[in-house]
């Protein structure tokens, strides 16, 4: 589950970890008063979309406006508030459509002196969580790695025990935070490493992280992800969760225990089983096609489920067939075959629908396939599947 | 003889009263597999399947002499669960549960690694032996004894390759799904290396998936240390980069992880790589006619 900026903020001033202060603001009114409250000479205007990229992306309503930007007075504040507030965000991670920004943050301005990287994430070789920094700050960090991975530098840590004082100073030192900056360093990473554990996160970033002036150093941006399956103990997370900010489908999808991600495609697919779903994605693609969406409708999905999965395909206009491709294991083929015939009423099918049943139950899956009055083409075997679906567009 | 089960393999099942314990435990049973007994705290005294149930794993190994576990709990107690199963005295833990808090496995698979037994999963199928023994919720009737040992960190990709290794008479040894979670217990080059060694298995199938750079590895450790044949499918080829899923795992490794550079990283490795999924039996096939 993804955060806004300014919740990613609150949870690590509430754990020690320094970030800037700052004030929501939902009018440009607001953003006008909450410049004077933070001293009235500089501050910083942010819009608070969940994606990235904000300072580089321009407003679609007005192109010259940036997704975050420096002010000098209370009237220029407003302006900005007002060009972002309500309008478009198109960011590299929006798509051209862009994100409406319904909040901004007026955050009060710092003295940068450098800008580092900082980043937590549990790394699967590992098999721990990893602190990684780097002296790039800003960069994102996947270019750090791909151009110069000597910049990036980690440490594991233990999440019962935190990361060790040690470990901080080893990191900062190879930052070349010496002076006063190291304590200050060894007290921001442990208190991040804290929060990230106490908050079950998958992905805690600060980039950048600012050294200031006088040495210390403070959370200029901040991201934080949390690890879906330990929501459940985690209330008081699960209150910051903004469905505004999620694709609709892929919210409706979650609610019915789906997992789906749109593409650009129009071959809709419906799957169980994640690593299967990739392959018939990969699959149609190989046969000249383009798949439309990844649908893993799971390991025991029920007729509602399936119904449901139907629904958010065919809601897609994109959606000019349907390859239905299921290797039964937990779930029968007989389940999925007469939540297809019943999903083939309920929701009004309108374009070609090609079939391929495999696993549990198969033989009386494809019976009721066949004797009902349902226009299905059957595959086969997966490449006849994935002919087929794509012959049916022609 | 294949790898870490077989017929003399001593199984309970820890989540035994839930719906889905009660149900793959039928189902195992049904296979063949040797179960003896089962786990629910509160419930000791009944039978499940005319098998007991036990309060602890600990009772229920000096009563059974178990000496392998399916776990079936709930997420929020996996974690327990297994470390319950490695402290009893179990060898072979089986987790098959999903949505086990990441952060719960870094203790666990620390203490799983220091140990002698083998975590498989969380977050998987499980293993089957095919004809001997089945742990897991795989249909069983796919599978076929025979020759080729199948790893993968999918569950119904694993099935497709079954299926397509059977109709090739080939057949499987013993076939692991090692679960999608990004920290499980048991990798690839754990099994490449136990298969290596076992006499059954002519030739290995490795199902692997964008992410994480657990398939280069592998890849490097069958350049070194496998000489039977290996194919391999990657799933994945066309999933969108925008997508940040499993992304930050492929950070750390220096920017590995697409499906383009693990494919290049096991053709570079002698393995050969089916292009479709359609095509992981006669991969294999392929890899064993040209050694």
């Amino acid at each position: 589950m993804k955060i806004h900026e300014f919740q990613a903020k609150d949870l690590l001033r509430a754990a020690g970890v320094a970030v800037p202060r700052n004030i929501v603001a939902e009018s440009a009114e607001d953003a006008t008063k909450a410049f004077t409250e933070l001293g009235g000479t500089l501050a910083v205007v942010k819009a608070q979309i969940h994606a990235g990229g904000r300072g580089k992306g321009t407003v679609k309503e007005h192109p010259q406006q940036h997704g975050v930007q420096l002010v000098k007075s209370a009237d220029e504040a407003r302006q900005v508030a007002q060009n972002l507030l309500g309008n478009s965000l198109v960011t590299i991670q929006t798509g051209p459509e862009g994100q409406t920004v319904r909040r901004v943050i007026v955050e009060e301005g710092c003295d940068i002196a450098r800008e580092l990287y900082l980043g937590i994430v549990v790394d699967r070789g590992a098999a721990a969580p990893v602190l990684m920094v780097s002296s790039e700050g800003g960069m994102e960090i996947e270019e750090v790695a791909a151009k110069t991975p000597e910049k990036i530098f980690k440490e594991a840590f233990d999440p019962e025990v935190g990361l060790r004082p040690y470990q901080a100073r080893k990191l900062a030192v190879k930052l070349g935070l010496r002076g006063p900056s190291l304590r200050s360093a060894e007290k921001f990473m442990r208190g991040l490493c804290k929060a990230f554990v106490a908050n079950d996160c998958s992905l805690a970033e600060i980039n950048p992280l600012v050294v200031q002036g006088n040495g210390d150093l403070l959370a200029l941006d901040a991201k934080m992800t949390f690890d879906d399956n330990a929501l459940f103990r985690h209330p008081s997370l699960k209150e910051l969760r903004d469905l505004a900010e999620e694709d609709p489908y892929e919210v409706r999808a979650g609610d019915a225990g789906l997992s789906y991600v749109k593409l650009e495609g129009n071959i809709g697919c419906l799957v169980n089983g994640a690593g299967l779903a990739m392959s018939t994605m990969d699959l149609i693609k190989l046969h000249g096609g383009e798949p439309a969406n990844f649908l893993d409708v799971g390991g025991g999905a029920n007729v509602d489920q399936v119904t449901e999965a139907f629904r958010i395909l065919l809601d897609d206009k994109n959606v000019k067939a349907v390859l239905v491709n299921i290797f039964g294991g937990i779930m029968r083929c007989t389940t999925i075959a007469s939540a297809l015939v019943d999903a083939y009423k309920t929701v009004g099918f309108n374009v070609p629908l090609v079939v391929r049943l495999e696993g549990t139950e198969v033989e009386q899956g494809r019976k009721i396939l066949a004797e009902s009055d349902v226009d299905i083409v059957t595959a086969e075997d997966l490449t006849d599947a994935a002919k087929k679906v794509v012959a049916s567009l022609s | 003889m294949s790898i870490l089960i077989n017929k003399s393999t001593r199984v309970i099942c820890q989540g035994i009263t839930g719906k889905a314990g009660a149900f793959h435990t039928k189902n195992c049973i049904e296979y063949g597999t040797n179960v003896v007994g089962g786990v629910t705290p509160g419930k000791a005294g009944e039978k499940v399947e005319g098998v007991p149930v036990f309060d602890t794993v600990a009772e229920a190994v000096e009563q059974t002499d178990a000496n392998a576990t399916m776990i079936y709990v709930p997420g929020a107690f996996t974690a327990d669960a297994i470390l319950e199963a490695l402290d009893a005295g179990i060898k072979v833990i089986v987790a098959i549960t999903e949505g086990v808090p990441v952060l719960d496995m870094v203790g666990v698979y620390e203490k799983v690694r220091a140990s002698d037994a083998v975590l498989i999963g969380p977050n998987c199928p499980g293993l089957i032996t095919p004809g001997e023994c089945k742990i897991g919720i795989m249909p069983g009737y796919i599978h076929q004894p025979g020759k080729v040992g199948v790893i993968s960190r999918s569950g119904t990709l694993t099935y497709e390759a079954v299926w397509q290794t059977s109709n090739l008479g080939l057949g499987q040894s013993t076939c692991v799904g090692i679960g999608g979670d990004p920290i499980v217990g048991t990798s690839f080059i754990d099994l490449l290396g136990r298969f290596q060694e076992d006499d059954q298995t002519e030739a290995i199938l490795m199902m692997g998936e964008i992410g994480g750079n657990a398939e280069e590895q592998a890849a490097e450790f069958v350049k070194a240390n496998v000489t039977k044949p290996v194919a391999a499918f990657i799933a994945g080829r066309t999933a969108p980069p925008g997508k940040r899923m499993g992304h930050a795992g492929a950070i750390i490794s220096g920017g590995k992880g697409t499906a383009t550079e693990k494919v290049a990283a096991l053709e570079a490795a002698g393995i050969t790589v089916a292009e479709s999924p359609a095509d992981m039996g006669t991969a294999v096939q392929r890899a064993m006619q040209a050694a």
